[in-house]
Parts: structure tokens; sequence; C-alpha cells
């Protein structure tokens, strides 16, 4: 009877002031939202950077030439020819623990198709390319170890390529593109990786670095080597072990004076993860903030409402109801509108983080922890804020309670 | 059926102590109606929410039902309020927004009656002090004032009490509605429930059978209504 009692009196209570409840938990229901789709931006751009790192390449090494220096001035990092393909040839003989090497040559040439051209960077490689730079082929298939050792005139070609020489999603195998003036037949499409701007791995063209050293560029200088370490932990092993096979092979003593420089993925992975960490810690702040005023918000509501109703109240105890059943309703009361604007709350801000990364593009993720929090917090404060003064007006005498302005 | 002793009962606002009730002894019995009246400020609202358990007196005795009140902790409070006294109010004090109905039935609340019971006596109760049945569903602030003192009214009968008690009832109504609340104290005495109403108006206090007149705290008069009915 009293169980029923309660439920009916807070239903009765909570449905007879609409405004006021809606208004209590818009409150709650604006806090935790916001708290949920902050963190899920924060949290997915995290994520989504270091997915595209790890779509670089596993456990890569990438030797650059070092910086070319005419008495003194130096001319950037990799403006030296000094890394070539015996130098690849090398390390993959010479150096334990490594699962594939790849010297690459690129350059940017135009290139024509059917009338259409544009202006690509086109890397001359090695099969083992895909294994050590995290390259699959879509269509067709990549470089051949027969194709690499006689220099053949094939390319494979990335999907914005094909897009801008053949029409999107067009069938490019068996077509002829020219390359500086030079026929080159398509075998291949590599899968998409995302990414934009410089080093766009979907907008290049691989042809065998042999061909690429022959035809192309007319020299026997690589621009970059990269290296696949076995396994994650032998990266540092594994670099040393180079280092001081090209600083032997370049006849230098001083690894200071080395002329080429080498870093790895995890390094990159270091850095990328400090700029992330800042931005996870902005949006964390800024998800704080918004909690913070969230639940100042439903603090000020609820104790509001609540000294408004100490008439209530009174009139409650006037009749002759213990306080004990006044503090159960408020309490349920509290209860209810922190609960169902929590889950509104929730519903809302996972909308938005799906909204956000349909139209705007960003991958969201909405983290439990978040919710969590957000939910907790919000409900902690409405019901501390419902219940306590509520206590307080039960426990005055009813007159005090009626007189109450 | 009351018996008050010495009440005294002194409200504390910072260094300032106000006597609103200073040592006031009677005797009510069973089936009488009591006019309390007096001045603003005479203290007669004070004594009467001692004596309708809503306040404590801050000394003497006040012996309810053969039950010294004086001593009693909130709860045991709350329940005398519940089972053996009606309260009426000046400002009827109902709940907004909500029915006639759910508004008479509270006192009722977590207790072991059924819905239903207390649907019918509420429903009864409403009838008893002249309301119409087709307002019954309807939401409080959208009566008439003397449509919401019979509301409350019927709040103070619901519970079947010992003693009803009213507070300046006619304070917020017109003469005639006054004269019609009145009427219905008068013959729900008739039928034998005891009634305490504190007015400041003579007129009113005519309908009562004893008028007990109040200045400063003390009893000023304490005189038998000779009705002519």
């Amino acid at each position: 009877m009293v169980a029923m009692d309660l439920l009916k009196e807070t239903s009765s209570s909570l449905s007879s002031n609409k405004v006021r409840s809606g208004l209590t938990m818009l409150g709650i229901i604006i806090g935790i939202a916001s708290v949920i789709t902050m963190v899920a931006i924060g949290q997915g751009a995290q994520s989504s950077i270091s997915d595209r790192i790890q779509s670089i390449g596993a456990n890569l090494i990438i030797i650059s030439p070092g910086a070319q220096r005419t008495s003194g001035i130096s001319a950037g990092q990799g403006s030296s020819m000094t890394l070539t393909l015996d130098d690849a040839t090398a390390i993959g003989s010479g150096v334990q623990n490594i699962s594939g090497v790849a010297p690459e040559d690129t350059h940017r040439y135009q290139v024509t198709a059917k009338g259409n051209n544009t202006n690509t960077q086109v890397t001359g490689t090695v099969p083992s390319y895909t294994d050590v730079r995290n390259v699959a082929v879509d269509m067709g298939m990549f470089i051949t170890e027969y194709q690499q050792q006689t220099s053949a005139k094939v390319a494979v070609i990335g999907p914005t390529v094909r897009d801008d020489l053949f029409g999107t999603d067009a069938d490019a195998i068996g077509q002829t593109i020219r390359i500086k003036n030079i026929d080159f037949q398509v075998i291949g499409v590599t899968v998409s990786k995302g990414g934009s701007g410089f080093n766009n791995a979907d907008n290049a063209i691989y042809v065998p670095i042999t061909t690429e050293q022959h035809y192309l560029s007319g020299d026997t200088y690589v621009t970059t080597v990269g290296i696949s370490a076995a396994n994650a932990t032998i990266i540092p092993a594994v670099q040393q072990d180079v280092t001081d096979l090209l600083l032997q092979r370049h006849g230098i003593s001083d690894p200071t004076a080395a002329d080429f420089s080498i870093m790895n993925q995890a390094d990159i992975i270091a850095t990328a993860s400090s700029v992330t960490g800042t931005f996870t810690i902005l949006l964390a702040s800024i998800a704080g903030i918004s909690l913070l005023v969230g639940g100042i918000g439903i603090m000020n509501m609820m104790l509001t409402t609540v000294t408004e109703r100490t008439r209530e109240i009174g009139l409650r105890k006037a009749v002759g109801i213990r306080k004990l059943y006044i503090n159960l309703q408020f309490l349920i009361e509290a209860v209810m509108l922190t609960f169902l604007g929590g889950a509104l709350g929730v519903v809302l801000g996972w909308a938005a983080a799906l909204l956000v990364s349909k139209f705007a593009s960003l991958t969201t993720q909405i983290s439990l922890s978040s919710v969590l929090l957000a939910f907790g917090v919000s409900a902690a404060v409405g019901i501390l804020f419902g219940f306590y003064p509520a206590r307080r007006a039960a426990n005055l005498s009813p007159m005090e309670a009626l007189r109450y302005e | 059926m009351i018996e008050c002793t010495n009440i005294c009962k002194t409200y504390v606002n910072g260094d300032v102590e106000t006597k609103a009730v200073s040592g006031i002894s009677f005797k009510i019995d069973k089936g009488e109606f009591v006019a309390i009246i007096g001045p603003s400020g005479s203290g007669k609202s004070t004594l009467m929410h001692i004596l309708g358990a809503l306040d404590t007196p801050t000394s003497g005795t006040y012996v309810l039902d053969g039950q010294e009140v004086s001593k009693l902790n909130d709860d045991e409070l709350s329940d005398l309020r519940r089972n053996k006294i009606g309260f009426v109010f000046q400002a009827f004090n109902l709940l907004p927004r909500t029915t006639v109905l759910r508004n008479v039935m509270l006192p009722l609340l977590y207790s072991d009656t059924t819905d239903e019971e207390r649907e019918k006596r509420a429903r009864l109760c409403l009838k008893y002090a002249g309301m119409e049945e087709s307002k019954f569903l309807n939401l409080s602030n959208q009566l008439s004032g003397g449509q919401m003192q019979r509301v409350a009214i019927a709040r103070a009968l619901v519970n079947e009490p010992a003693i009803i008690f009213a507070d300046e009832p006619t304070g917020n109504l017109d003469t005639k509605t006054s004269k019609v609340v009145m009427e219905t104290f008068r013959e729900l005495n008739r039928q034998g429930h005891t009634i305490i109403l504190i007015t400041h108006e003579m007129e009113v206090a005519e309908f009562a059978d004893r008028v007990i007149s109040i200045r400063d705290g003390v009893i000023e008069k304490d005189v038998k209504n000779v009705h002519e009915h």
C-alpha cells in the first residue's frame, strides 16, 4: 500500500507540474549529452590518428638520406643523395630480425592517360613494399620480382589516381598511362587507405624501382628505405644494427656526422600521442566544465523547486503524513527526474555523436566511462539537491513550513 | 476532551523575545462549538496551532483526548493530527493542479485503507461539505474561493477526526459564502463534531455556542452564546 501510494503520489506530482519537471530534466539532459558528445569526439580523433599511423606500416623503420652540406650550409634533410639500392640490399642480407626491406625512389611527374592528366608522386619500389608499408592491392596485382628484375614498364596506381585518370571506380587494369612520355601498363589498383594532402598513399603510382631508375629518374639513388622489423620490441636493436651497417658502408666513424637519418614508427606514434593527448585534455576540460555547469543548473532547479514546495511539505505534515513518507516521496521524485533525464541525455549525446560523425566526417567513439561519469555526477547532484532541502523542510514544524515564503 | 493548563509560547527572534501566548488555561468538552476571537496579534492563531498539534508550547501542558500532546515526538504528532484532528486553513492550502478528489484523499495516503474505500469516503465527505459532484474531478485551482473551502472542509472530515479546527475559515470569502460555510460548520456540530474556530469577526463567532476572547496572550472573556433557535 505504502509503495503504491508513493509511486502514485510521485508520478502525479511530476506529471501535474510538467513545466517544472521538464525544465529540471532539461538541465540534466543537456549536461549529460554535452559531456558524452565532447568525449566521443575527442576519443574518436585520438583513435583515428593512431589508426592512420598504424596504417603506414608495421614496425616500420625509415631511413632517409641526410642533409647535403656545402661548406657548412645545410640544404636540409633528404637533400643529399647518399642512399643507394645497394645499401638497401646490404641491409636486407646483413641485419638480423628484419621481415622486409623496401627501398623507394619517389619523384613527382606529370601523368597522362586518355587525354586526362594529373601530377602525382611516382614511387619506384620492390615487391616487399606491400608488407613493409601496409599497402594492399584491391584489383589486379602488385609489382612482381620478375618485373622488378626485368625493369618492366608496369604500374600499380592508387585509387585517387585511377579516379583522376579513368573516372571514378573505372576498370583501369590493362589500360596504359604515360609517365614522362613513357607508356606504362596498369597492372593493379591499391586499396584506399584514406588520408589526404602531402604523403597521400591513395594518390600515388608504384612502378618497379629498376624501371624508375632506368627510365624516369636516371640515377641510382633512393629517396627512402623502409625496413620492417620482425616485431615491435626489437625495433631499437634493428635500428642500431642498420645505423652501424650504413655508417660502415659509407665510411663514417662519427655517428653524429651520419649522412642519413633514421626514425621508427614508435617515435612517430609517441609524437602523435602527445598531440592527441593534449587534444584529449582540452576536450576533457570542456566536458568537465559542461558537467560543472550542468550540475549547477540541476542544483539550482532542484533547490528552487523544493523551496517553492516547502508549503506543500507543510500541508502534507499538517494533515498528518509522517516525515518519512514525505522524504521518500521527494527522494523518489529526484531519482525519477535524474534517471529519466539521464537516460534521455545519454540517448541525445549518442545521437549527437552519430550526427557529428555522419555530417562533419569526424570519427567519434562513445566511451562507457564518460557515460557513467556524466550520468553519475548528474544523478548524484540531482538526488542530493532534490532530497536534502526536502528533508530539511520536512523537519520543520508544519506551521513553520506552511508560513515559508 | 481538551484540557490546557498554563500554556505559554515564546518566539525568539535574535535577542528579542516575543510572548505570543502567556499562560492560558481552559477546558473544552466533546461536542462543543467554540469560537476563539481576538484582534490580530492577540495570540489566537498561535493558540490554535498549539491546539491543532501543528506547533508545540514553550511551557504548560496540553492534554487532548487523554494524550499529553506536549510530550509527543514529530512522528507521534503526525499520527495524532492524522487520527484525531481535522484542520481548515484560512488560505485553504489545497495542492495546486490536483483534482478535488485527490486533495480530499490526501490525509488517507500511506494508510491501510484501499483505494475504493478512500474514494468512497472522500465522495461522502465532499457531499457532506456541500460540494457539487460534477466538480469532483476538477483541478483545485479551477475552483472559486467558496468551493475551495468546501474541499478543505471535506479534507478535514475525511479522517473522521474527533475535533475540527478552523483557522479564520471565512477570512478569504465574501459575506454570502462565509454564511454558507459557517452553516456547514453548524451542521457538522449538530451531528456531534467538536469544532473550534478562530476569527476576528463577531458575526462569525455568533455561530458558535461558546466564545473565548483573547487579548495580548491571555483570556479576556469566556462566555456562552445564547441562540434563539
